[in-house]
Formats: C-alpha cells, sequence, structure tokens
C-alpha cells in the first residue's frame, strides 16, 4: 500500500522528465526548422567559429538526429541520449561537453539554494508563528511591517540593493563572483572561508526577501489554526503554553506551509538564476545566462532539463514526506 | 464620498497599493507632458552624466536620457504585466469554470496540465520559448509569451473556489430549476466570484510582470525597447555596479519596487474585500 | 450538611463589540455538592457554554469575566495567577469538551493528547507505567488499549467523544464540566456515551456539570437543573420537579414544548424571539414574550430567590 503511493508519485517525476525532455526537443522547432541546426550548417559551411569544432559538432548533431530521419525517429534518438544524460557538447565552450559544465556549476548553485531555502522557510515560519502567538514578546510587532514590504520585491533587486550597501559604499563584502578570482578551489580553509564570503550576499538577498513571505503565511495559517476546538480543548487540559504552541498550533499550522514550500519551489529557483546572474555567483544561473549570450543552445536546453527534473525530484520527496507529518492523508489515496 | 474614505482607513493595504500604483501614474503622465520620450533613444544626450538639473535621474552608457526612459519604459513595463495577466487569468477562468463546473474527464485532464506545469519553474520554460523563436520579441510578442504560462496559477486556484462554491444551495436551485450550465456559471456562480478574481488578476498581473523583467534581464526581451527589466539587462552588461554609476540601476530599482509593493498591497486590500475572515484581527 | 465542591456567586461575562458590549452571562450564582450531578440548560445563546468556559478561565478577548467569583472548595479561583489556574484545569476542574469533532489534535496519536497533559501537570512516569495508566483509563470509557495508537480520524464520533473523556478523568478531577457531550451523535451513541459517562463519575466520586439543551437528556442523567436564559439564570430546582412542577414561566413554557409519545396535537412553541444579548430588556428579561408580565416584570430584575426547595428568578412565583 505505501509503495503504491510511492510508485504512483515516482511515475509522475519520470512523466515531468519526459514532458521536459520533450519541451527542449519540440519548442525549438516551433517555428517550422530546428534553430539548432540551421545556425550549425551555417558555421560549418562558414568554415568555423573561432572557438572551432563546429564540424565535430555537425557531425554529431546530424549522427543524432538525422537530415532526412522522420520527426519521430529523431525524437527516439533523442530521448536515448537524454536518457544517458547525454546532451552534446557546448557550443560556446568546445571541446567541453554540456554535462560537464553543468556538474561544475550545480554545487554552487545547490548549496546557496539550499541552504537559503531552508534556512528562509525555517527562520520564516518560525517567526510567523511566533507573531501570530498572544504570548510573545511585544517588540516582535516591528517586525511586521519590513518584512512585508521586503517580501514583494523580487530576490534580485534586494541583491543590487545590498551590493550598493555593503559591497560598494562600504567595502565589506565583495561585490561578485563565487570566489575571489586567481583562487584556487580546494579544500582548505582559506578557500572555504573565501566562498562565504562571497556567498553572504547573493544569500542575504535571498534571504531577507523569503523569510517574509514564509512568516506572513505561517502567521496566517496559525491564527487558523488557533481558534481550533482542539486548541481550546488544549488549554482546558492545562497544557503549559510552549506545548500548546507547539505541539498543538505550529505542528498543525505547519502542514499547509510545507504544502506552499513545494509549489514555490518553482519561483523560488528562477529568482534564484537572476541573483546569480546579478551577482556573478558560478552557479547553473550563470551557466544559463552565459549560454543565452553566446547562443548556446545545448547549454541552454542542458540547464533548463537539468533544473526541470531536479525540481520534480523534489517535488516527489516532498510528495512522499507529506504523509509522515500529516497523518490524515493516507498513502492509499492519490 | 466620506464612506470611501471611511473604508479606507478599515483597510489600509487598500488605500497604500492604490497610492503608490496612482503615483507612479502620476508620475508617467506628468512626465510624458515635461519631458521629450525621444530623449529615451540612444545618443540623445551626453553619456554617463550622474543625475543634475538639466537630466534629473542622469544618463547612461549610451546616451539615454534615463528619466526619459523611465517614464516611456515604465508603461511598458506594465503593459505586458496588463496583457499577460489579463490574458492568464482570462484562459485561466474559462477552464477553471469548465474544469469545476463539468467535472469529469475534462477536470482530471485541465487540472493534471495545471499541477504538472506548475512544478516546472515558469521562467526556464519561458527562456527556452523566447529562445526558440526568431529574431528579437517586440513588446506584445512578449507579453504572449509569458501570457502562455500565466494561465496556469489562477486556472487552479479559482478552480478550487467554484469548486467550493458549487455545492452551495442556490446553485442546487438553480440547477433544479432548469438553468443551463452557462447560464449558472455567468448568473449565479461569477458575481460570487468578483472578488477573488480580482484578487488573483493583480496577482497574475504582478507575476507576468515579474516574469518579463526576469527574460529582459537575462537578455531575452525586446533589445530596443527602454523598458524597466531592459535598463538593468544594460546595467548588467556595462557593470555598472562596480564603475560607481548608482544613478543608472537607481532609477529603475526603486520604480520596480514600487510597482510590486504597490501591487502587493492592493492585493492584500482586496484578499480582505474577498475573504472577510481575514479581517484585521489580532 | 456538606459543603459545596464548587460555588459560583455574582459572575458575569461581557464581550467587547464595536457594535456594544455583549452580555453574554448576567450575575449568575449555584453552587454544586460533592458528587451531585448538575444540569444546565437554555437555548442556543442562553450563555451557557459561556458560563462553562468561564469557570476555567477560558475566555479569550475580547470576552472577559466583568464580576464574579468561583470557589472550587472554599480556594477562590480569581486569585489564582496563570500558572495556578493552569494547574488546576483537569485536575481540579475538567471539561469534557462539545463537538468532539475537533477536540482532538488532528496529527498526535489519542495516547500522547493524553500523557501529555501528565508531564504538564508534574507527573513523571515512567513509560510502562504510563502506558498502563493510558490503558486503564481508555478500559474505565470502554475503549480497547489499542485506541493508544491511533489518530482522530480513526475513530467514530462516539469513540471521540469516550477518548475526551478519558482525557477530562485522568487527573481524578473533583469537578467536571460536560459541554455538550454529545450534541453531534445519534441517539444510540448518545447513550453509550452518557452511560459512560455517568460510570466514570460515581467511580470518581466527582460532581458533573451537564450544559446542554435537550431536556430529554437532563431528565434521564441530572439531579438538580438550572434554566438559563438571556445569560441569567432564571430557575433551579431538583430534576423531577422541573419536569412536573415548572415554576418560571419560560420552564413552563419550555416543558410545554417537549412533544408527547402519548398524546397528538399541535406543537407548542414559545412566541417572539430570544433578545440580543446586545440590546437586553429592561427589568426581566422574558417578559416580552411572557403571558403574564406585569408592569414590574417590565422595570425591575427579579433575583433568584430561594422558594420552597427551588431556586426562581420571577416576580410572580
Amino acid at each position: 500500500m505505501q509503495a503504491a503511493y510511492v510508485a504512483r508519485r515516482f511515475g509522475v517525476f519520470l512523466l515531468i522528465v519526459w514532458l521536459a525532455a520533450s519541451l527542449n526537443f519540440f519548442l525549438p522547432r516551433l517555428s517550422g526548422q530546428d534553430p539548432v541546426r540551421t545556425k550549425l550548417l551555417q558555421q560549418a559551411a562558414l568554415g568555423g567559429y573561432v572557438q572551432g569544432g563546429i564540424d565535430e559538432m555537425t557531425r554529431e548533431y546530424e549522427r543524432q538526429f538525422g537530415l532526412d530521419k522522420p520527426l519521430w525517429r529523431q525524437y527516439l534518438t533523442y530521448l536515448d541520449g537524454v536518457a544517458h544524460l547525454d546532451f552534446n557538447y557546448s557550443i560556446a565552450n568546445y571541446p567541453r561537453r554540456v554535462s560537464e559544465l553543468i556538474a561544475d556549476a550545480l554545487p554552487w548553485t545547490l548549496g546557496l539554494l539550499g541552504t537559503t531555502t531552508l534556512l528562509s522557510f525555517a527562520i520564516g515560519s518560525f517567526l510567523g508563528a511566533l507573531l501570530a502567538w498572544p504570548g510573545a514578546p511585544r517588540w516582535m510587532r516591528w517586525l511586521m511591517p519590513p518584512l512585508w514590504a521586503l517580501h514583494a520585491i523580487p530576490f534580485f533587486l534586494l541583491g543590487l540593493i545590498l551590493t550598493y550597501l555593503l559591497a560598494f559604499q562600504i567595502p565589506l563584502l565583495p561585490i561578485f563572483g563565487g570566489y575571489s578570482a586567481g583562487a584556487v578551489p580546494t579544500f582548505s580553509w582559506r578557500f572555504i572561508t573565501d566562498v562565504l564570503q562571497h556567498a553572504l550576499l547573493p544569500a542575504l538577498s535571498i534571504i531577507l526577501v523569503a523569510t517574509g513571505g514564509w512568516a506572513l503565511g505561517m502567521r496566517g495559517m496559525m491564527v487558523t489554526t488557533m481558534g481550533e476546538d482542539y486548541v481550546t480543548f488544549a488549554e482546558a487540559k492545562g497544557l503549559k503554553a510552549p506545548t500548546v504552541f507547539l505541539r498543538y498550533c505550529l505542528r498543525n499550522a505547519i502542514l499547509p506551509q510545507v504544502t506552499a514550500l513545494a509549489l514555490a519551489l518553482g519561483q523560488i529557483l528562477s529568482g534564484a538564476v537572476l541573483v546569480e546572474v546579478i551577482f556573478g555567483y558560478p552557479g547553473i544561473g550563470t551557466l544559463l545566462f552565459q549560454a543565452i549570450r553566446e547562443n548556446d543552445h545545448f547549454v541552454i536546453q542542458g540547464v533548463v532539463f537539468t533544473v526541470i527534473v531536479a525540481l520534480g525530484f523534489t517535488t516527489f520527496v516532498l510528495d512522499v514526506i507529506y504523509p509522515w507529518l500529516d497523518p490524515r492523508i493516507s498513502y492509499r489515496r492519490t | 464620498m466620506r464612506g470611501i474614505l471611511r473604508y479606507f482607513r478599515r483597510n489600509p493595504s487598500l488605500m497604500l497599493g492604490i497610492a503608490l500604483l496612482a503615483s507612479l501614474a502620476l508620475f508617467v503622465v506628468i512626465g510624458g507632458m515635461m519631458v521629450d520620450i525621444e530623449d529615451a533613444r540612444p545618443l540623445s544626450a551626453p553619456t554617463l552624466r550622474a543625475p543634475s538639473w538639466d537630466y534629473p535621474f542622469g544618463t547612461d552608457r549610451q546616451g539615454r536620457d534615463l528619466l526619459a526612459v523611465m517614464i516611456a519604459g515604465t508603461p511598458l513595463t506594465l503593459r505586458i504585466g496588463f496583457i499577460a495577466g489579463f490574458l492568464g487569468v482570462g484562459i485561466g477562468t474559462v477552464l477553471a469554470f469548465i474544469a469545476a463546473y463539468y467535472r469529469g474527464a475534462l477536470d482530471t485532464v485541465i487540472r493534471g496540465v495545471a499541477d504538472i506545469g506548475l512544478t516546472v519553474p515558469g521562467l526556464l520554460v519561458l527562456i527556452i520559448i523566447a529562445v526558440s523563436l526568431k529574431g528579437t520579441l517586440t513588446v506584445n510578442q512578449m507579453a504572449i509569451v509569458v501570457a502562455s504560462l500565466a494561465w496556469l496559477y489562477p486556472t487552479r486556484t479559482i478552480r478550487a473556489q467554484v469548486l467550493s462554491l458549487r455545492e452551495r444551495g442556490y446553485v442546487e436551485v438553480a440547477r433544479l430549476s432548469g438553468m443551463s450550465g452557462p447560464a449558472i456559471i455567468f448568473f449565479e456562480l461569477m458575481p460570487n466570484l468578483l472578488p477573488y478574481l480580482a484578487a488573483t488578476l493583480v496577482n497574475a498581473v504582478s507575476a507576468a510582470i515579474l516574469a518579463s523583467i526576469g527574460l529582459e534581464v537575462l537578455g531575452l526581451g525586446p533589445i530596443d525597447a527602454p523598458t524597466l527589466g531592459m535598463t538593468l539587462y544594460w546595467v548588467n552588461f556595462n557593470a555598472a555596479m562596480i564603475n560607481g554609476w548608482w544613478w543608472w540601476w537607481a532609477a529603475p530599482t526603486v520604480i520596480i519596487v514600487t510597482v510590486f509593493l504597490g501591487l502587493f498591497f492592493l492585493t492584500v486590500g482586496l484578499d480582505e474585500i474577498a475573504n472577510p475572515r481575514l479581517r484585521r484581527s489580532a | 450538611m456538606t459543603r459545596p465542591v464548587l460555588r459560583v456567586e455574582g459572575l458575569s461575562v461581557a464581550f467587547d463589540h464595536p457594535l456594544g458590549k455583549v452580555q453574554a452571562v448576567d450575575d449568575v450564582s449555584f453552587a454544586l455538592m460533592p458528587g451531585e450531578r448538575f444540569g444546565l440548560a437554555g437555548e442556543s445563546g442562553s450563555g451557557k457554554s459561556t458560563l462553562a468556559l468561564s469557570i476555567l478561565r477560558l475566555i479569550k478577548p475580547p470576552g472577559h469575566i466583568e464580576a464574579g467569583s468561583v470557589w472550587l472548595d472554599d480556594a477562590r479561583i480569581a486569585h489564582l495567577d496563570d500558572n495556578g489556574i493552569r494547574q488546576l484545569r483537569l485536575a481540579g476542574i475538567a471539561l469534557v469538551p462539545q463537538g468532539s469533532m475537533n477536540s482532538l489534535n488532528p496529527v498526535l496519536r489519542i495516547g500522547g493528547q493524553i500523557a501529555d497533559a501528565f508531564a504538564d501537570h508534574g507527573l513523571r512516569l515512567g513509560y510502562r507505567q504510563e502506558q498502563r495508566r493510558i490503558a486503564a483509563l481508555l478500559d474505565a470509557v470502554g475503549l480497547p488499549a489499542s485506541v493508544a495508537r491511533m489518530y482522530p480520524h480513526e475513530l467514530s464520533g462516539g469513540m471521540k467523544q469516550r477518548a475526551c473523556i478519558a482525557v477530562a478523568i485522568s487527573l481524578r478531577p473533583k469537578v467536571i464540566i460536560a459541554d455538550e457531550p454529545t450534541s453531534a451523535l445519534d441517539v444510540v451513541v448518545q447513550r453509550q456515551v452518557m452511560a459512560t459517562l455517568a460510570r466514570v463519575q460515581q467511580e470518581l466520586g466527582a460532581a458533573v456539570i451537564l450544559v446542554g439543551h435537550d431536556m430529554g437528556l437532563m431528565a434521564q442523567f441530572v439531579d438538580r437543573l438550572g434554566i438559563m436564559y438571556a445569560g441569567r439564570l432564571v430557575e433551579v430546582a431538583p430534576i423531577a420537579d422541573i419536569i412536573a412542577r415548572p415554576r418560571h414561566p419560560y420552564t413552563r413554557a419550555l416543558i410545554a414544548a417537549l412533544p408527547s409519545l402519548e398524546q397528538r396535537g399541535v406543537l407548542a412553541g414559545i412566541p417572539g424571539l430570544a433578545p440580543s444579548l446586545r440590546e437586553l430588556p429592561s427589568g426581566c428579561a422574558f417578559h416580552p414574550r411572557c403571558a403574564l408580565a406585569t408592569d414590574r416584570c417590565r422595570t425591575k430584575r427579579p433575583a433568584l430567590r430561594d422558594i420552597a426547595g427551588a431556586q426562581i428568578a420571577c416576580h410572580l412565583a
């Protein structure tokens, strides 16, 4: 019974993967022909780029998709390639392959996004819960307006403002990059602190904005929860205030918050991409940005696909965790 | 008149939202009368001047008068948002009503598509679409591109609302008295949903503006248009921050913040009308 | 003569509303003897639930206790600080809530919801001891021990209500306040639940205040009944007397309105509507609907007086 639920959810995940791959295949051909192929052929005819290797790439592309092969054949070959995580070479960075580039950039994004999302969710939810609780200290009410104001603006805008204030006016933190130019990525303490310093501003831009959103949502949830009968009964049982707050109110209010998290992942990621671009942070956001600038279609497709799959997987994980949090959702139902 | 003012005191968010958006509108209208829009084009002014009496917002590297850019660009950005938002909510409402009212296979399909579509990060799909289209986009084309995804969220939320309304007594009565499906939708369900639809619309516009600015910052927007997002693209392209040309990014930032704050407060205000239970407790 | 275990004197509870003050409970006094079953009946909005909650000081803003005091065994509750009243809840006076639909936390197991009261009342039990105690409590209300591991949504309405009773008796209180414990249940389950309540109450020797509006239920369960109208107590008498010889005009109208299995005829109602608690009539609150109203009734509010073994608030008694 539990296995059936997990299997069903996994099925949805596979569906998303397939959709993402198909998106990448069909959208470029919307205009009637394949811009990638056209461009490659163009370059090959012109005798190559500055970077060279165009003939290589064209040949591989032809191999994969074929000049005259029917569309469905091309589609199947493409899906086969995707299953092997083969996205061809990067047009702009030949001879590096797309999967390499993504593998390099992904950990940076995961690190930044993972920590900031978890932190802002945890801090924001707890803060929001406290803000709804009448027993909370008075001064906390003053946190509300700034949180409200902040959470409505996009991450990267706050990034700009923070950069100006903390990196430019007061040269406290580095302006951009993942680590200082010329530094060699190693696992030394010095490098790690360097990385953390560079990550601070991007992380702050995300955390300050996102926390407000989670806090507001949680506060609303808490107000609803506190009006429930079981909270009145909890107090009638003579439970201590912290017990009622944590076990009865927060524990119930967090459920819709987790659902909201699952739904917001796409948005958070989009925002993070822009933050990376503004800060030149070496994650997939910047990779994507450069690829767009250089018309590197293979990288663009590879990144978009990777991101969609990653998000699909995270949603899948959250879906499986949810019944564990809320015993009313049985594994049996969809 | 006094009634309206009294309501504003009870619903300060609505008042604040309208005030912010109104001041922006004033800025554009009055500014449009005082400044020559042509100055928003490159080579209209000496480059890289800090704000002064002649050029209150300064100029950028291509010689655009930033004040003119803001006056010309704000309506463009807002237009994209409005077109995409309206289209999105329009399509979304139709789909939501069909799904929620007729149920069955239609509902499953519509809901399935919306759900899966929402797990995918919108910006990325927009990027793929924008990159796949030939040439660069015009402002209106960009609106259509953004609209292609803007209907997902409204469909889902409006569907949920209609589902809950559908079971109410007056719908049953209408059905039993022989009213046709579409008639029930128009005359019974729709009027009760209006406040909610309004809140969803503002939300959709806000999201659409965000998406369009995102695309523009990445360089996928209408390259010649002086929109807010494109200005930021040039800011990034020319490393304006490092070079100390603060006025270049300050102007669009302030305006974008105003837009989003205004829309946000408007949404909160509309939410209070739509859902009386949310009215200021605590 | 034994002393009352619970004494309420002059209790008044009001809610602040922008359109005016709502007087939910107006100068209510009564005494409860140890082991006695006392019923509190009235229409919806008569203030009985508010009264029950206010005894435990569970009224939240914008409601507040305006005046009056409550004594539990000679200890004045109003004097207790927040921690004191918290300790008193469940251990001294326990609430069996209404609408067992939603009185149990949906994400915690039943056993856990019984046990968390132990910890917060200073009871340190070993795991096995605790489990045994929970099983014993569940057994006392007629539930199998396996219920402890279940979640509320896995139980039926009657089972949930009995689980609430189990919680209420877990610390052997002196007074149990049951607030409409059977309102959402069908008659068969109602009987089960009331039988359970009667049994545990006798085992504990606790006094019970049963709040409700089902006169049939009251007739079968309570020793004495108090009738509330518009936030005021209008009659208190032994249950047999109330049914056979109601003295207050409102009580008489209530009893007359009860359908009978033997006779057939037109159902008698009470003309008019219960007054808004924001704008109570002057004098006696019932006078607009009372066929016997005199001028005195319209101007002077009748006090609750002792008359022949009962208490009545009527000028004409």
